[in-house]
């Protein structure tokens, strides 16, 4: 009947209109322009009450217990709301802002500040993605004394140039069931001679995965005697020749892996996990105190120790970094120095949140400052106090892809 | 019902044309088969190409078998009924949660192993067996397996409702066929084409899905998907191009797929045609009816052993390898998620609510239309199908960057109106069958004593189908809250709900984590379901008649 089709129609209209409206509402607000990065009152001030999208990886219960943390003092102290965007992958954070370049999207980006290193940060340099330089211009960057330690200000060989702030430091640390074995390899060859003793008891996550490609890196550091071409484009060496020692000293080792090299766990957790399985008896992560911190957390049995092979292994520090396209610029500038500060720094260290740790020159902290870093050392399946000592730098970022790919081709299809 | 398609088309778009070499931001203008051609070059390719076919086809053969078997072989009593009612609370059971508990229960440090070790096999370390991951896929089948049989039986129960089942096998029963044989002579010929596009969309989703291929599928080389997802998320942008070219091929694979299951029916109906009409009655009635028991029985009980392995690690404290059960027993990591509840829970709930309410609105807009006309819908079926059939990855990509270019900020707005996409086929589904066979004499008797026919909608018919009603939006529910890459992609992880969640800690690998995540993934729908089946009741007096079919 003609007379009632008017109201079905006026409905739908009625519903796209709305629809419509609630998607275009948030874009009609007005891009602000960010205060220059030295001017920090004025970031401070127009920082309160911004929302800020941090974007970082989300796949480790306690990390995101410390950026828990790291909100509520967020809200407190500065009135900036911090949202947690948790990633699989950093990767998927980069190719959104890609995304949004594409659309041509400049001033209303979706990540404001993001959890970044190593050929990531490369990447969106190349691209021009970044906001920039802003780093050396926080207040407490100061604290992490760059001129005595270089490797805050570099990021795998790549000088950051300000453009990413420093946040925590990584060291390849290896850790193994004291109840199975007693005497774990201390180098690669040991490493070697020790999976043809336990065959199916040790193996390294799956590449691409970070912590796998720093096996890798590791492996290829010595086997080769921290050759100087490691710290120098791919391209200007032989990348055959070179890498020839890691894929024979991979094709012995397969065999004696876990699942006989067939299948990698995906990533460095899930190789904790395996060990709490009882899967593996030899394992390693990209943070010294991962073991400890597991086992409080009940996923791995309270006999695992954790030790520093005697060469030396892969350290690097991970940074955080501002899109250009973001549109809370300044209150991710506050987040990323209050990142700095002793105290969020401390937290992080601490066993009870991540067990990260800090950037900060401590030794050259004040007093009261100092005293936030105190740790009760009596845990026995933290690694030994001097082992972190003795650190490796990271090679060339464009090492991470060529080795990534070359280890695909490889071993990537049985 | 054209709407629906209008945003697939454009995801697609945007996917085809980096494809063939054309992306402004990276700098590549020209049209150039390049990206194909770096596609063919990579290893492992067309084993991933052929795992995600065979497991499309591997696993739709086996779950419809288990499914008709069961109908065929059911007789009533308590384990039918019971059946039946699990059915609807295992379709909600999200897709990761009951990878999770699959992955546990047959691993080889897992659930069953725990259980038998080492008082059987005097075993004190886990075998180095490949039985999660193995390179054939066999587990992500299983997996696949136990999912698609609820969504297959709802459908098929629902689709039985309008075909007199129950008539047909008395006469052939009264002719002397023994009762599974005469089920699956008379009425599965009858059942198959109304369960047809179920199981295309089932056959679609086992060739494209991601979740599940994540932690149960094998890795060197993953299934296609999979690998797609990686190669969109690399570092290296120029990746984009190569990626696009992958969707457009697993678009291929799945099309491919859905013709290969075409001729196999074919040939299927060619070759049974004679056993239908040779009269044989008795021939294999004992082992198909012990078959159909067993199959179903054994599905279930394998999905609630997994559910309880992931239930018995949120609760556990250090779990070594032997023992059956945990040493410690801890409300530890309950009380560590408790606070981060809130959020996903409400963002869930919002989005679930607000994208099933509109699908419900809309569906019964189109079916009262539908009514009204007299209007026999084939190809509309078609068209709403369109979301299930295009494999998710290939266009939700494309459909971000079409929504960026439109402007839309990724926000819970857009994430609703794309799980709008995913649940309404789902509604449809579940409601058009009842709509349809209500008997119109009761709406006649209604317009008799002088109601309009929008009146006679409201107070007559819904309240008729309080019942499927209520389900079908369960379902819905349930659909929306098991979301994984729409709520992703569209709310640019801004927006998190329960499941991505539980999907972003299954890179962690702390597994007591993931089952407080992952039961509390699968408890939600569940809720839904169990007021849709007491809601209609509450609602209406007992003794009120809800009738549902025509007798």
């Amino acid at each position: 009947m003609p007379i009632r089709r008017p109201w079905r129609s006026l409905l739908i209209a009625g519903l796209s209109t709305g629809l419509c409206a609630a998607l275009a509402l948030p874009s009609l607000a007005a891009p602000q322009q960010t205060p220059a990065p030295n001017n920090w009152d004025a970031v401070l001030k127009r920082a309160d009450g911004q929302s800020v999208y941090w974007n970082a990886w989300g796949g480790d219960s306690r990390t995101n217990r410390y950026i828990g943390w790291v909100v509520r003092q967020m809200q407190e102290r500065y009135g900036v709301d911090v949202e947690h965007v948790k990633l699989n992958d950093t990767s998927n954070a980069v190719a959104r802002v890609l995304a949004e370049k594409q659309a041509g999207n400049n001033d209303d980006g979706s990540v404001d500040l993001l959890w970044i290193n190593g050929e990531n940060f490369a990447a969106m340099r190349e691209q021009h993605l970044l906001f920039g330089p802003f780093a050396e211009a926080l207040p407490h960057f100061g604290l992490t004394r760059p001129a005595a330690n270089p490797e805050v200000v570099t990021d795998f060989t790549l000088p950051v140039e300000g453009y990413e702030s420093p946040w925590g430091k990584a060291q390849i640390t290896f850790y193994y069931n004291s109840a199975d074995t007693d005497t774990p390899p201390r180098s690669m060859a040991a490493l070697l001679e020790w999976a043809r003793a336990h065959p199916g008891r040790f193996t390294y996550p799956r590449i691409p995965d970070f912590t796998g490609s720093t096996f890798l890196k590791q492996a290829l550091i010595e086997l080769s005697e921290q050759d100087d071409a490691l710290y120098q484009p791919v391209s200007d060496s032989d990348f055959d020749a070179m890498t020839a020692p890691l894929w024979d000293y991979l094709d012995a080792l397969h065999p004696f892996l876990w699942r006989r090299g067939e299948s990698f766990p995906a990533s460095g957790p899930r190789l904790r996990s395996l060990m709490g399985d009882g899967e593996l008896s030899l394992a390693f992560s990209f943070y010294p105190t991962d073991a400890a911190v597991a086992v409080q957390e009940y996923q791995l049995p309270p006999s695992v120790r954790s030790y520093v092979l005697d060469g030396g292994t892969l350290g690097n520090v991970h940074f955080v970094a501002i899109p250009y396209n973001s549109p809370h610029k300044a209150g991710a500038m506050t987040l990323a120095n209050f990142l700095l500060s002793p105290i969020a720094q401390a937290k992080k260290q601490s066993l009870d949140y991540w067990g990260d740790r800090t950037v900060l020159d401590v030794a050259h902290l004040s007093d009261a400052q100092r005293a936030l870093f105190e740790t009760p050392a009596d845990n026995p399946a933290l690694p030994p106090v001097d082992a972190l000592a003795n650190t490796l730098a990271e090679p060339h970022p464009s090492w991470m892809n060529a080795l990534q790919e070359a280890w695909l081709e490889h071993y990537g299809v049985n | 019902m054209a709407l629906l398609t209008l945003p697939v088309a454009a995801g697609l778009t945007m996917i085809l044309l980096p494809a063939f070499g054309y992306l402004p931001v990276l700098g590549s203008e020209a049209a150039s088969l390049t990206p194909f051609r770096l596609l063919f070059a990579q290893p492992g390719l067309w084993r991933s190409a052929a795992l995600s076919m065979a497991s499309g086809l591997v696993t739709s053969f086996i779950a419809l078998s288990v499914v008709v078997l069961f109908l065929a072989a059911g007789r009533g009593g308590w384990l039918d009924r019971g059946i039946r009612r699990l059915v609807s609370p295992l379709l909600a059971v999200p897709h990761a949660a009951l990878a999770f508990g699959l992955a546990f229960l047959i691993a080889p440090s897992g659930l069953v192993m725990r259980f038998v070790s080492p008082w059987l096999n005097g075993v004190n370390h886990p075998p180095d067996a490949l039985i999660v991951n193995d390179p054939l896929g066999l587990s992500l089948m299983a997996g696949l397996i136990l999912k698609e049989i609820p969504f297959l039986l709802l459908m098929s129960l629902a689709a039985l409702a309008q075909l007199q089942s129950e008539k047909r096998v008395e006469i052939a029963r009264s002719l002397g066929y023994a009762p599974t044989v005469a089920w699956l002579k008379t009425v599965l010929p009858t059942l198959y084409p109304l369960i047809r596009l179920p199981v295309y969309a089932v056959i679609a989703y086992a060739t494209a899905n991601v979740d599940m291929a994540l932690i149960l599928g094998p890795t060197l080389p993953p299934t296609l998907a999979v690998s797609i997802l990686g190669w969109f998320n690399d570092p290296d942008l120029n990746q984009r191009f190569m990626a696009s070219a992958a969707a457009v091929l697993q678009l291929g694979v799945t099309l491919a797929t859905l013709l290969t299951w075409w001729l196999f029916e074919r040939l299927v109906a060619r070759l049974f045609r004679p056993w239908l009409t040779r009269g044989g009655r008795r021939r294999g009635e004992a082992t198909l009816r012990r078959l159909g028991r067993m199959g179903l029985t054994g599905a279930s009980l394998t999905a609630m052993l997994s559910l309880a392995g992931l239930a018995m690690f949120s609760l556990a404290g250090f779990w070594n390898f032997p023992d059956a059960l945990p040493q410690t027993w801890t409300l530890d990591h309950w009380q560590r998620v408790a606070p981060m509840f809130g959020g996903a829970l409400s963002n869930t709930a919002l989005i679930a609510l607000a994208a099933t309410l509109m699908a419900t609105a809309l569906v019964l807009a189109v079916l009262e239309n539908e009514h009204r006309r007299n209007i026999r819908p084939a190809r509309a079926l078609w068209l709403l199908y369109v979301p299930l059939i295009v494999p998710q990855i290939a266009f939700l990509f494309g459909l971000v960057v079409a929504a960026e270019s439109l402007g839309v900020a990724p926000q819970i707005g857009l994430v609703i109106a794309g799980h709008l996409l995913f649940v309404l086929p789902y509604v449809y589904l579940s409601l058009a069958e009842a709509y349809r066979q209500l008997d119109p004499c009761w709406l006649e008797v209604a317009r008799s004593l002088g109601v309009s026919r929008n009146a006679a909608f409201w107070r007559v018919r819904l309240p008729l189908l309080a019942a499927p009603l209520c389900t079908a939006f369960a379902v819905g529910l349930a659909i929306s809250i098991g979301q994984y890459l729409p709520t992703q992609l569209l709310g640019a992880g801004r927006v998190n709900t329960v499941t991505t969640e539980a999907v972003a800690l299954a890179a962690g690998g702390n597994r007591r984590l993931i089952g407080v995540w992952a039961l509390v993934q699968a408890a939600l729908p569940l809720v839904g379901f169990m007021l849709a089946a007491a809601l209609p009741r509450l609602l209406y007096a007992p003794g009120r008649i809800l009738p549902r079919k025509a007798t």
